[in-house]
């Protein structure tokens, strides 16, 4: 019995720590894309295509190893993820709708950008996966 | 949805964490069946009701 349970919790520390892994190598493959540019190769447009293309192979490597953690998850676990991913969802594209609006209707001051959406979408899935979890403990 | 499940593991002397361990999740998807707060797929419903050799309908009740 221990030895299942524990291989149990030994594969989903596994896939978290592989998911932790493909999300860190996403981001840093989004700042060398994003201000490599400028720091290190001065605009060169080939060097930078390399790069975005680079980020976009790891993204869908980061997608496919989400698909994989939520997969290896319990039933319950599976429904406390989908629950924030769909929270998470909905604020996305309702939150970025009119974080969008208020930049064309220049109510605020600077441009819109999309780290912020980003970032609003994480802390929302976050917040979620937290609540769920004290829902149903 | 009710369910037995306390009664029936308190019959084996087992844990939730023991059944857990049988039925291929974890303990705290255990204990939110138990308490009413989720409701089990019906492949882990037919899983738990076959380890305490019950019917489905004998570990599991639609609430009035």
């Amino acid at each position: 019995m221990d030895a299942k349970t524990n291989q149990r919790e030994a594969s989903t520390r596994k896939n978290t720590w592989h998911l932790a892994y493909w999300t860190g190598s996403w981001v840093l493959t989004v700042a060398i894309a994003t201000f490599g540019p400028e720091v290190i190769w001065d605009y060169n447009s080939g060097i930078s295509l390399i790069f975005i293309l680079i980020n976009a192979i790891v993204g869908i490597g980061m997608i496919l190893m989400n698909r994989k953690y939520i997969n290896g998850l319990d039933e319950l676990q599976k429904k406390v993820n989908t629950d924030a991913m769909a929270i998470a969802f909905g604020v996305g594209v309702v939150g970025g709708m009119s974080y969008s609006i208020l930049d064309i209707t220049n109510v605020i001051p600077f441009e819109a950008e999309i780290s912020f959406l980003i970032m609003l979408v994480g802390i929302t899935y976050l917040i979620g996966v937290v609540v769920s979890n004290i829902r149903y403990r | 949805m009710k369910n037995r499940i306390k009664v029936l593991r308190a019959e084996r002397n087992m844990t939730q964490a023991e059944l857990a361990v049988v039925v291929d999740v974890s303990r705290q998807t255990i204990n939110a069946i138990e308490k009413g707060k989720f409701d089990p797929s019906l492949p882990l419903a037919f899983k738990i009701a076959r380890f305490f050799s019950r019917a489905i309908e004998d570990v599991f009740q639609e609430e009035d």
